[in-house]
């Protein structure tokens, strides 16, 4: 696959779907038939494989994050992948095991597996998260995880929300609307309700300006 | 300040009608603006130098972390690294075909192939052995076998041929057929086809093998007898020559091969050496011809002639550090030593083949707070001259790393700081007053500088440079990395214990470290060894003395056992000087217990208890006895044996017994235990309050204006059992065997408040108690999903003061002392929730006053450490809740606990090896300050509740100024435009 999937850069929604079905035709090519388990001297040993969209097919040159990955059976034996995504398990007693996968910058299921004694061979493996049964153990990603808030670009309306925005906006609002207000008034009125401010006392605006000395 | 409780409080009742649960997220340009993380890599075991081809010149070391790295050899920076599985420790490391980083791990039963430049695996091959035995790995340098460059491993009792390009299987030779033959050495002579495996059978028989490393075939196997057994392991001298010491340790013994018959040549050391020579030892570093012995004063070089004699070459002190041999051209062989002077350390080559003189010696100066050199490795590069440099890479007592080049150190790596035991903190000095002017007015220009950048940056108008200089100035603020205490509480030194009994003091604004210091306490030496166990406040200045530092106690331990002798000392926190070193105590300590109780020095009193319950008083002043004294009858402790599967509690025993050793020990009595039926329950983990945890209110108002009482007492302790069956990893126990139980127990009077049953499930669990409630995490066998669960306990037998009518006549029990000896009723609540990963450490935020709401800080398997609000795992949510629970941010019940990504507080970044999380309240009330520990560091400060009572860091203040100023500037328009139609109105 040559698209690699990068978090620091947001990928455009469209992109995924295209990739994941791709990616399941991808992996319909592949089916090879991935023995989950195998005996092997006292124990079995656990087969799988991690497919990470992006995560490459063909040897080095993966992304950088994927470097990193880890495949941790029972929360405590660590195995690392393969270029190819491959991983495996050594010395696993029958029973039901945990495997969990950690690619920082992916959430993937933890994964239940069945080893069984009785007919040797026989695994069974489920998705703990969603519950789904697979088939072979290959593992993906349930989603890619973002880590950070994504910044909004800057615009118009977010500085209008904003408590200073508002402010500003019910001024010019009151600066162009106050006076159409007083217009559509009985200029009786107004001249009762400016004698009785006068009569209050009322500090008008304009005598806090300075030099606002109004001689009326 | 009350009025700012107020004030907090309104804010918080108005944050709290959001029903959002809060989520701390970040924006990716905040990356290091109030969080550092280091990387580091424990101290180095092995090193393998990769400095054969041009280009970057690197070391590829294995460490005691159980890490694997690539170190860039001219900073020292980490070029790619990888933590192993705590169970698959890495026995041997080298490098293969000069591209892949060979690992053989798991006592030689996985070996591993690293891609050189990034780290990548290539591949991995499991090695199956018979029996367990010792590693050994041997990747020769110009071997070809069918055009594959075979690997040898050793491991399991088996000899295995792998091949370095893809790890497939060559062959196989099992030793156990050969008897029980434990194989030493594998050689490989240079230009033959033949391995040869030198090894011993019941430590009385010399056997030699010689394999066709085509197929394995075994070609010759010679053996003798020797009665007199041996003593440790087999050193090869030269191709067919051995030494070993025999099990008396004082006959040497030289081993020839020759045309295949065994020769034994018994030499007394007595001989060779004068005086006492009963801990003899053969060091095991390889140099042809040469061998080293250490014994009680001394090393001694031993050079083996031709005719198999032994010739003392010289002699050194004991604390000189021998490297491996390098080969350096033809024949040609070179070695370091490296001595110790007064803060300086001494570094010489020498070349094998002529030991009397020195081939270089340089003197380097070193800081004494880094202690002995322990390790050594050494590397050689070709001058211009074409003669030969030498770079020596040294790792010290303090776990540092250190590159040495031409009598310089070119780089240090504090490694120390991998293995941090226990954390504490400590306030930094307070402000001098007198600032000059000139400083004021400096920083206010930067200071608006730096605003009109952010308002440009915030308008996009800010060119590219602009944007770089302002993540600069964001990044490197003066003001958090300030040595004096801030208004807010975020500027604080992190005082860190580490396993090398290094006391490390780090700023919690940039992460750098403000001082160091070996404690001399607590260095191992050959008699003992020591290691650091705790870390307390032992003196927080407030009032009476706050001309004096704040200190802290130091408690570490001399030798392995748990009776063992203490070492106490006690530390300056903002020096780093050892104020107090108490010295080997005469007892030792299990427990540390710190009183709530202080002397007018302000120094907290501290009780060690011993292995004998006996319990030891520290202050030793009569002044902290006479404290004690007054108020022994209200200590209590308690004492979890977890293989007896018994709990006790213990009190201050008030009649002093003459037996006791000092004035300041007391004898203990057993006020209680509870034993756990050890067939069918096994304690795994015990948990209790943080002491200095804060709760603001007992009450808590729940829907339809209803009040609970929470149950809180700092007397409460979780345990935690499952069934034996059940105690050992997934998959080993079935769902019907697995039972685990909690219980709450107080522990002061043993009362079982509250016990729970989980059938089918099983351990590890990982617990946080705070308040009046439990969270823990464990696994679920049935469902196969890990889980946490809440248990909140409540005080039933305040419940009734709701009645109004009561509370005016007087007829309730507010007033009432809570006393653990009260036994108040109490109900419990209780929930569980499945949570998709294994758990390494679970955390909760603490603040000041306890006002803030809560969230867990939990450590995944993934390294990184997951904020979740506690609303989340409210054991109260249901399917529907009802409009009142709504109100009261009641969230609807789900099955799964949300892992909503941008609440993780290490963001992209991992703590690899995470051991525990640490968190410190701030002075602000809405912040909590978190510290994550393991093989890295991470610090970050969060706000559960957004930070209600400060403007946040990116608040526009320039944006603001500009407002004001449009304001402005509207009225006077405004007020122009006015006048103006008065006038008009007037002619009118």
């Amino acid at each position: 696959m040559a698209i690699i999937l990068q978090t620091s850069k947001p990928n455009p929604p469209s992109l995924i779907p295209l990739l994941f079905i791709q990616f399941c035709f991808l992996s319909l090519l592949l089916c090879s038939s991935l023995a989950i388990a195998t005996r092997d001297g006292s124990g079995y040993t656990i087969n799988g494989r991690v497919k990470i969209p992006g995560f490459g097919d063909k040897g080095f040159g993966l992304p950088v994050k994927a470097n990193n990955a880890k495949v941790i059976l029972n929360g405590g034996q660590v195995t690392f992948l393969k270029p190819d995504g491959y991983f495996s398990f050594h010395n696993v007693p029958a029973g039901t095991h945990l495997i969990e996968v950690d690619v920082i910058g992916y959430l993937f299921s933890p994964v239940r597996v069945d080893v069984s004694a009785r007919n040797p061979g026989k695994v069974q493996a489920a998705l703990t998260e969603t519950r789904r049964g697979l088939n072979e153990l290959v593992l993906e990603p349930l989603r890619e995880e973002q880590y950070y808030e994504i910044r909004e670009p800057f615009n118009i309306m977010s500085i209008a929300k904003s408590p200073m925005g508002l402010m500003i906006g019910f001024m010019v609002l009151m600066v162009f609307l106050m006076p159409k207000l007083v217009e559509n008034m009985d200029p009786e009125e107004i001249r009762k309700a400016q004698e009785e401010m006068r009569n209050q006392g009322v500090p008008s605006l304009a005598n806090l300006m300075p030099g606002g000395t109004r001689s009326n | 300040m009350a009025m700012a409780i107020k004030l907090s409080l309104i804010l918080l009742f108005f944050t709290s009608l959001l029903l959002i649960p809060t989520t701390l997220s970040l924006f990716q340009d905040q990356v290091g603006l109030m969080d550092w993380h280091q990387r580091y890599i424990g101290k180095v075991k092995h090193a393998v130098f990769h400095t054969q081809k041009a280009g970057r010149k690197r070391v590829v070391v294995s460490t005691e972390e159980n890490v694997i790295a690539s170190l860039d050899l001219r900073r020292g920076e980490i070029f790619w690294r990888h933590v192993l599985g705590a169970d698959d420790v890495i026995d041997k490391i080298d490098i293969a075909l000069g591209k892949y980083v060979i690992t053989l791990s798991s006592e030689g039963s996985i070996l591993r192939a690293w891609n050189l430049p990034d780290g990548q695996m290539v591949w991995e091959s499991f090695l199956s052995g018979s029996k367990s035995s010792k590693a050994l790995l041997t990747v020769p340098v110009n071997l070809k076998v069918d055009l594959d460059s075979p690997i040898f491993v050793y491991g399991g009792g088996c000899l295995h041929a792998i091949s370095s390009i893809d790890g497939e299987y060559l062959w196989k030779k099992d030793f156990a057929t050969e008897g029980s033959v434990d194989i030493h050495q594998l050689i490989l002579p240079g230009g033959s086809d033949v391995i040869h495996a030198v090894g011993v059978t019941d430590s009385s028989q010399f056997d030699t093998y010689e394999i066709d490393v085509k197929n394995g075939g075994l070609l010759k196997h010679t053996s003798a007898s020797f009665p007199g057994g041996i003593y440790g392991e087999i050193l090869p001298v030269s191709g067919d020559r051995f030494v070993v010491l025999d099990a008396s340790r004082s006959v040497l013994v030289l081993i020839t091969i020759n045309n295949g018959q065994i020769h034994l040549q018994q030499t007394h050391l007595s001989d060779l050496i004068h005086g006492s020579s009963e801990n003899t030892v053969i060091l095991p570093s390889k140099l042809s011809g040469i061998f080293s012995l250490k014994t009680d004063s001394s090393i001694i070089f031993i050079k083996v002639t031709d005719e198999g004699k032994f010739n003392v070459m010289e002699k050194v002190d004991k604390t000189v550090v021998v490297s491996d041999a390098l080969a350096l051209s033809e024949g040609e062989q070179a070695f370091a030593l490296v001595q110790h002077g007064d803060s300086k350390i001494e570094l010489s080559v020498r070349l094998v083949h002529d030991m009397s003189s020195n081939h270089l010696k340089e003197t380097v100066k070193m800081d004494h707070e880094r202690g002995f050199v322990h390790k050594i490795f050494i590397n050689n590069y070709v001058r211009t001259d074409r003669s030969h440099g030498f770079r020596a890479l040294i790792v010290m007592e303090d776990h540092s790393l250190l590159l040495l080049q031409q009598g310089e150190i070119v780089w240090t790596r504090d490694d120390g700081l991998a293995s941090v035991i226990d954390v504490t903190t400590s306030e930094l000095p307070v402000e001098k007053i007198g600032v000059s002017v000139a400083k004021v007015e400096h920083s206010l220009f930067e200071w608006l500088k730096g605003h009109m950048l952010k308002l440009k940056g915030a308008l996009m108008l800010a060119t590219p440079d602009e944007v770089a200089a302002l993540q600069k100035i964001r990044l490197q603020s003066s003001q958090k990395n300030k040595m004096t205490r801030d208004h807010n509480g975020f500027r604080r030194l992190l005082i860190l214990l580490t396993r090398a009994g290094k006391l490390y003091a780090l700023h919690t604004g940039d992460g750098r470290v403000v001082w160091s210091t070996l404690l001399q306490s607590l260095r191992t030496t050959s008699q003992q060894q020591c290691a650091g166990l705790k870390l307390r406040q032992w003196q927080v200045p407030h009032h009476h003395a706050l001309d004096n530092n704040p200190s802290v106690l130091v408690v570490g331990r001399c030798g392995l056992s748990l009776t063992s002798p203490s070492a106490l000392s006690v530390v300056d926190a903002y020096t780093g000087k050892e104020l107090q070193n108490l010295g080997s105590a005469h007892h030792s300590a299990v427990q540390v217990i710190s009183l709530p109780f202080r002397d007018s020095t302000e120094q907290q009193l501290h009780l060690l208890i011993d292995a004998d319950k006996r319990a030891h008083l520290y202050p030793t002043t009569p002044e902290a006895a006479h404290i004690f004294q007054r108020e022994s009858e209200n200590v209590y402790w308690y004492s979890v044996e977890s293989e007896a599967g018994i709990l006790r509690g213990y009190g201050v025993k008030k009649t002093h017994s003459s037996d006791t050793p000092s004035e300041y020990s007391y004898e203990s009595r057993n006020l209680w235990s509870i034993v756990f039926p050890s067939e069918s329950e096994k304690i795994i983990a015990t948990v209790t309050r943080k002491p200095n945890e804060v709760v603001h209110t007992q009450a808590k108002v729940i829907a339809d204006e209803d009040v609970m009482y929470k149950y809180i007492s700092k007397n409460m302790l979780f345990v935690a059992t499952v069934s034996p069956k059940a105690s050992g990893p997934i998959g080993s126990a079935t769902p019907d065997e697995s039972v685990l139980v909690v219980y709450l127990v107080d522990t002061i009077t043993g009362r079982i408040l509250h016990r729970m049953t989980h059938l089918g499930s099983q351990g590890p669990v990982h617990a946080v108690l705070s308040e009046n409630w439990v969270v823990y995490h464990y696994f679920n066998l049935r469902a196969h999903r890990y889980e946490i669960s809440v248990i909140e306990i409540y005080d039933q037998s305040r419940a009734e003061n709701k009645d109004v009518l009561k509370l005016i006549i007087g007829k309730h029990n507010l007033t009432t002392p809570i006393s653990s000896y009260s036994r108040p009723e109490v109900t419990t609540k209780s929930q569980s929730y499945f949570f998709t990963h294994s758990v390494k450490a679970i955390s909760v935020t603490s603040t000041a006053k306890g006002i803030t709401s809560k969230h867990l800080l939990i450590g995944t398997i993934g390294d990184q450490v997951l904020a979740l609000d506690k609303r989340f795992v409210d054991p109260r949510r249901s399917l529907n809740p009802t409009q009142a629970e709504k109100e009261e941010g009641l969230l609807p019940l789900t099955d799964a606990l949300p892992i909503i990504p941008q609440s993780y507080v290490t963001h992209a970044f991992k703590v690899e090896g995470l051991r525990g999380i640490e968190t410190i309240p701030a002075k602000l009330e809405s912040t909590s300050l978190v510290f994550a520990y393991g093989v890295d560091l991470f610090y970050t400060r969060i706000a559960p509740s957004r930070t209600y009572d400060s403007l946040t860091e990116d608040f526009n203040y320039a944006l603001l100024l500009l407002t004001i100023v449009a304001l402005v500037v509207a009225i006077f328009v405004t007020w122009v435009l006015s006048e103006r139609k008065d006038l008009q109105d007037k002619w009118r």
